[in-house]
Formats: C-alpha cells, sequence, structure tokens
C-alpha cells in the first residue's frame, strides 16, 4: 500500500499551484464575486495555453495522457483555490460523451473547438418538473427533414449565458417507456428561439432558466441514436465520478486555521488553545482528510482501467455533506461576527465561513442529490433491494 | 498511490481471518463476557506471533511495519475478540525502542511466557492508573509519570472493572514498587509515540467493528420483511446504512493511511493518529447504532449479536478519551505546523 499519489502526480499539482498564482489573479476574483460567473473567459484561455485545461487526455488531441491520479492532483488545486472551472469541466464532459459516442464529423468539429477553448459547452438536462428523476425530461424535439425543432424549458442551464453550445436532453417519443423516447442534441445557443434568464442562488453564484421556442437544430448535432438519450446520459455520468473532493473545505479550515492562530479571547488567550475551538478544527480538518481520500480512491479505481460507481457515489455524499457540517460549525465557532458577510472589514476572511455555508447548499444537490448517492450506495454497493 | 495490500499483507490478512473464524466465533465472545479476557484465545494469539509482530529483529520479533498491525488490528476487531492484543503490542514495541537494561528485562518477560504487559494510556491521578486496557488480565504495566517512563509488577491479579463494553479493564495503584524505564524529553517521547501507535490500532480495529455492524444490518433488512417488503427497501433503513458504510468505508482509508504514516509521512503521523481514531470512533458508534436499531425490537435483546458491537464501539476507544479529545490533539499538531509558518 501507498498513499502517495506519485512524482507525476507532485509534478503537476507544482505546476498547477505555480499556474495559479500567476492567472487566478484578485481581477479574476473580483469578477466571479461580482458577476455570481463561475466561468472565466481569459482564465479559461489561460488554462488552455498551459496545459492546464485537459491534461489527462490523450496527446492527438492536444492533451498531455496524464493518469487519472495526476489530473485529480491538478484538480484538487484548482478546487482548494477556489479557481472557476465549471464551464470548463462541462465542456470538456460533453467533448468526452462526443469522443466516445459522437459521429466521426462531430469529433472533427466539435472536440478540437472545445479543447482550445474556442467554444463552451452548458448541461441542459434538469426541468422543472424533473430534477433527480431526470428521464421525466418533457422538453421536446419533432424531427423536420434533416432538422429538428424543439420546445420546452430547462432549469439551472449554469453558464449559458457564456457558452456556445447546450447539451440538451429532449424527449423524441412520448409513446414508450420515459428512458427510451429520450434523444440529445448539441444545441447551440446564439440562435432565435433560445431565451435565457438569470436565476440568483442562495451562494451568490448566478444559474439561469432557459426557454426553447421553435429552436431548430440539425441533425447533424445529434449526439447518438434516435431515443438513445438514456445510454448518451449513462456514459457522460460515468465521467463525472473522478473529481475532486474536500477542495471547498480544505480552503475554509485554512482561513480558520489562521484566525484560530492570530485572535484572541476576551481574556487575551490565543484562540487555538480553546479546547473547543481545537476540536471543531481537528473534526473538519479529519473529515476532509476522509473527503479527500474518498475522492483519491475513485481515481486510483479509474487508473486501474475500472470505472468508479459507488465509489463515486460515497465520495460525492460524504464531501458535500460534510462540507454542510463544517461551514455551520465554522460559523458557530465564531461566534456573532460569523455572520458579517464579505464587504465588511470585520469580516474572518472575508466571510468565507456565511460564504461557505450558502455554497454548501447547491453542492449537495448538483451532480446528484444526498438522497441520490444513497439509493446508489444502498443498492449497488450493500445490495439491498429497491424501493 | 496503491490502496490494495501487499501480497504478503493479503497473506496476513487471510491468516488472521482464519484464525479469528476458527478461534474467536461469536460464542466465545459471550462466553467472555463477564470478564473480557479469554487466556485460551489469548494464548493462541501468542502461538500466532502476535507479539513477536510488533517488535524488531533484533529484539527478537518479526519487525512488522504499523500498517501490518493495523490489518490485523482490523480483523480483531470484526471478531470483537476478547483479548488484549493492541495493549500488548504497544506495550512490547514501546519496550524495545526504549531500551536499557531494565526495559529490556521487561520485554523479556513479555515474550517469555504467561505474563502480559499492559500500558497505561493517562498519567496515574492520585496514585492510580485509571481504566488500564487490558488490566484485569495483566502482569505488569508500563505508565508514564512526572516526566519518566515506568514499569509496575501487578501482585495480586486486579479486580476487573464493570463496563460498558465488557473489556479486561482495571483501576491499578501504582504507590510503590515501579522501576524507571527512561527520564525526561526521551521518555515522554516514547510515551506520545506508544499512545500514537494505540490511536492507530484503535483506528483499525474499530473499522473492523463498524464493517460488522454494518454487516449484520444489512443482512437484516434484506431478509426482514414488514409490510410485505424487505425494510431494506425503504428509504428510511436504507439511507442510514449507506451514510454509515460511507463513513466506515472512509475511516478505513484514514486509518490505513495513518498507520502507513507512521513508516512514511513522518511529519503528519501524529495528526493522522488522532483524526483516524476520532473519525473510525464515531464512524463505528453510528454504524453499530443504526445497524441495532433497524433490527427493531430484536436489536434491543442480548441474543442478537449487534448489541455485542453496538457496545464494544462506544467503549473501546473510551478509555483514551472521547473522539472530541482525539481531534483537538491532532489539531494541535496541525496548529503547530501551520503556526511556524505564519
Amino acid at each position: 500500500m501507498d498513499f502517495r499519489l506519485g512524482e507525476g502526480s507532485d509534478a503537476l499539482r507544482d505546476e498547477a499551484r505555480r499556474f495559479l498564482d500567476d492567472n487566478f489573479t484578485e481581477d479574476v476574483r473580483e469578477r466571479m464575486h461580482s458577476t455570481g460567473v463561475h466561468h472565466d473567459r481569459d482564465f479559461h484561455k489561460a488554462r488552455v495555453e498551459h496545459g492546464m485545461l485537459a491534461p489527462g487526455w490523450p496527446v492527438e488531441y492536444g492533451g498531455q495522457g496524464r493518469d487519472a491520479l495526476e489530473v485529480l492532483a491538478m484538480a484538487e488545486e484548482f478546487q482548494t483555490a477556489g479557481a472557476p472551472t465549471y464551464a470548463g469541466s462541462t465542456t470538456l464532459m460533453v467533448a468526452n460523451v462526443i469522443r466516445h459516442m459522437g459521429t466521426e464529423e462531430q469529433k472533427r468539429l466539435i472536440v478540437p473547438q472545445a479543447l482550445a477553448g474556442e467554444i463552451v459547452i452548458v448541461l441542459g438536462f434538469t426541468e422543472p418538473e424533473a430534477g433527480s428523476d431526470v428521464a421525466a425530461a418533457q422538453t421536446r424535439a419533432v424531427r423536420d427533414g434533416e432538422e429538428w425543432v424543439i420546445n420546452g424549458q430547462k432549469m439551472f442551464t449554469t453558464n449559458a449565458q457564456e457558452a456556445d453550445y447546450v447539451f440538451l436532453l429532449t424527449r423524441t417519443n412520448p409513446e414508450v417507456a420515459k428512458h427510451k423516447g429520450l434523444t440529445t442534441f448539441l444545441v447551440p445557443l446564439r440562435q432565435p428561439g433560445v431565451e435565457i434568464q438569470p436565476v440568483f442562488t442562495v451562494s451568490g453564484e448566478r444559474t439561469n432558466l432557459t426557454f426553447y421556442s421553435d429552436v431548430r437544430v440539425d441533425d447533424s448535432l445529434r449526439i447518438g441514436e434516435v431515443d438513445g438519450g438514456w445510454d448518451i446520459m449513462t456514459v457522460g455520468l460515468t465521467f463525472e465520478r473522478s473529481l475532486p473532493q474536500g477542495g471547498d473545505s480544505r480552503r475554509l479550515l485554512r482561513a480558520m486555521e489562521r484566525w484560530a492562530l492570530t485572535s484572541v479571547d476576551d481574556a487575551g488567550r490565543a484562540k487555538s488553545e480553546d479546547a473547543d475551538v481545537q476540536a471543531r478544527l481537528g473534526r473538519a480538518a479529519a473529515e476532509i482528510e476522509v473527503s479527500t481520500l474518498l475522492a483519491r480512491r475513485c481515481a486510483w479505481v479509474q487508473n486501474a482501467g475500472t470505472l468508479p460507481g459507488v465509489e463515486g457515489s460515497m465520495a460525492k455524499l460524504f464531501a458535500t455533506e460534510a462540507l454542510t457540517r463544517q461551514s455551520a460549525d465554522f460559523m458557530d465557532m465564531l461566534g456573532p461576527d460569523g455572520i458579517r458577510a464579505d464587504g465588511d472589514p470585520a469580516a474572518v476572511a472575508h466571510g468565507i465561513a456565511e460564504y461557505s455555508y450558502r455554497f454548501a447548499l447547491g453542492t449537495t444537490t448538483y451532480g446528484g442529490t444526498s438522497e441520490i448517492q444513497r439509493n446508489i450506495i444502498a443498492q449497488r454497493g450493500l445490495g439491498l433491494p429497491r424501493a | 498511490m496503491d490502496l490494495n495490500p501487499s501480497e504478503e499483507q493479503q497473506q496476513l490478512i487471510d491468516a488472521f481471518s482464519a484464525f479469528y473464524a476458527k478461534e474467536c466465533p461469536v460464542e466465545r465472545v459471550r462466553a467472555a463476557e463477564s470478564s473480557g479476557h479469554d487466556a485460551d484465545l489469548w494464548a493462541s494469539l501468542r502461538t500466532m506471533g502476535a507479539l513477536e509482530m510488533a517488535i524488531d529483529e533484533q529484539s527478537g520479533g518479526w519487525d512488522a511495519s504499523l500498517l501490518d498491525m493495523a490489518l490485523v488490528a482490523e480483523q480483531h476487531g470484526s471478531y470483537l475478540a476478547p483479548a488484549p492484543l493492541i495493549e500488548a503490542q504497544v506495550a512490547a514495541r514501546l519496550l524495545a525502542r526504549t531500551g536499557g537494561h531494565a526495559a529490556a528485562a521487561a520485554l523479556g518477560r513479555a515474550l517469555g511466557g504467561d505474563h502480559l504487559v499492559t500500558i497505561a494510556l493517562h498519567p496515574p491521578r492520585g496514585g492510580v492508573l485509571a481504566l488500564v486496557p487490558g488490566g484485569s488480565a495483566a502482569d505488569e504495566v508500563i505508565f508514564f509519570d512526572q516526566g519518566q517512563l515506568k514499569c509496575v509488577a501487578i501482585v495480586d491479579r486486579a479486580r476487573p472493572v464493570p463496563n460498558t463494553g465488557s473489556m479486561p479493564l482495571a483501576d491499578i495503584a501504582v504507590d510503590s514498587g515501579s522501576v524507571v524505564l527512561e527520564s525526561g524529553e526521551p521518555a515522554e517521547q516514547l510515551f506520545e509515540s506508544a499512545r500514537d501507535d494505540w490511536l492507530v490500532l484503535m483506528a483499525n480495529a474499530l473499522v473492523g467493528v463498524g464493517s460488522r455492524s454494518i454487516e449484520l444490518g444489512v443482512d437484516y433488512a434484506k431478509e426482514r420483511h414488514a409490510f410485505g417488503v424487505p425494510i431494506g427497501s425503504f428509504q428510511a433503513v436504507a439511507h442510514g446504512l449507506a451514510d454509515a458504510a460511507t463513513a466506515v468505508e472512509g475511516g478505513k482509508l484514514i486509518a490505513r493511511e495513518a498507520a502507513w504514516a507512521a513508516d512514511d509521512e513522518a511529519a503528519r503521523a501524529r495528526e493522522l493518529a488522532c483524526f483516524s481514531c476520532g473519525f473510525c470512533a464515531e464512524a463505528a458508534r453510528e454504524a453499530s447504532y443504526r445497524s441495532l436499531h433497524y433490527h427493531g425490537g430484536y436489536g434491543f435483546m442480548l441474543e442478537f449479536d449487534i448489541q455485542l458491537y453496538f457496545r464494544r464501539a462506544r467503549a473501546w476507544p473510551a478509555v483514551f478519551g472521547e473522539p472530541t479529545h482525539m481531534y483537538a490533539r491532532g489539531a494541535v499538531e496541525r496548529l503547530s505546523a501551520v503556526g511556524s509558518g505564519l
């Protein structure tokens, strides 16, 4: 057994740190905070230029053929820094689907643009009446010659305002079982009939509602077979299983440790010597270690040639629930000052605890709710019967 | 990164797993409930080389890594074996590291035969070592007191303290006859390292307790029907088990990492020892509580095995302290590292 990630991972981690020092500037942070948009065009371009977008991709696609643990080491640094990576991740995920399931023409046209940072692709799965039950999607696509006509509405189309395409899950056959009548398309967003309506969230992050009225898409942008959309979704979601975890918690913990070392109580005693403070910091540090290890296990499994399944659900469930607990606990630890938000000079570390408390709310939902992850763990991991 | 045990480690796991399956069925655990100690089982473990593995070759041992010992501890925990394996191993390892005539003599006694040497995890208060693990079965105890590492013979077998986990605990008076093994800074370092070893091995034993608790709960939830379906199909049951299983799996990773770090990442060894034991203690508590509860009224009956795990999960690590105390000890370690960088 060996818990070191390895020399390749260490090297790429160092490279990522240097890259972040140079490119995740105060300007980028300020733009993220003022707009709530966790995508930055300059930063995204810089990632491409420095080989920090898709190092895990094969060399012939412009990647570096790095293994899953190497890519994870880089991704851990980006997550711990709080850098804007979300649109990059969705773009690469869809590019990966196309690489495995797309036509030769799609591979030639879309994938190089995605890896060159020339296009951004966002996800259009969730609908007002279909969240966790994603296969209940009702957005309709109807064939019209060589084109399809799309009508419907998607929720949480994050970064749609920044994007060129939405990877859209549509219903093409309402007559069959819900999983069997779905088809996916790569729909150009900058065209008449697409309406993007901003939605602001408790954490300050901006997402969108997107509306599609008689939107036309060429059949050449259909991904996979007609009514074969569920297969595409299944493949797409497996690419999401080796994500870094614990980075947001680690950033929070570092700020709280610094606070403990530099603050005193009314009697002038350092907070770092308060047993209650120590216990809270220690518990969070232990949980973060576990979050990190569960995520690294997924990459290790992937390196061994198996797709992580239950391992991915455990990593996501544990890390996001832990962030939810920790941010609440640290707000309590800070006392009344815990509610001071960014912008108040007296807020501890720009109000990171109260920000994390709000940010954590999204993490236990997107990418599959905690309840969905528990179902997967119970059924596929523990072998318990379905409801 | 490689999360698989080596071939040799797998053989070790297989050997001890087969040993416990044969020598320590749950009837044997129940039979030892009153004293918490099964002398025959301990003798068999000695024959397996349980103490020799804990010490270096020069001292007459196998020089196993803490990770090797941790893999055995996990098996020990999953069978709730009523034998003071962890304390005796930690004591022997400490004696071998201490060196000097007095420690060598004590190690000789520990390895010699029917003479159990254990360790007290806290200094005496008012001349009494409280809740010494393995204390009611021990012939000798190592302890730390006012800058000195000492050992003392237990002349008359100490009276067992009745306790939640049916463990062989004793309060041991150390007012006279103790022998100094080491003094000053080295003594304190040796003692703290021994405590770290104990925390790591306990963390791994608790992984065994937690894993077996999940198995018992899952098996029951598949078999037991209510309202015409297996109760494991209800999310109220399934989700509690999924959460507990996730924590135990995570606990297994951090417990093994902590054991690995003892040899391979010394700078983080202490914090990981503390964090792993605190985390695994809570994970084992939760897993055994959930499983017991999903047994319904049966879980409350002595006849069902889950109660054995539920009681042990709570009591076993408590002789060191509550999880919060372990987290705080680990945080102090981290804060001193972070503080020196500020």
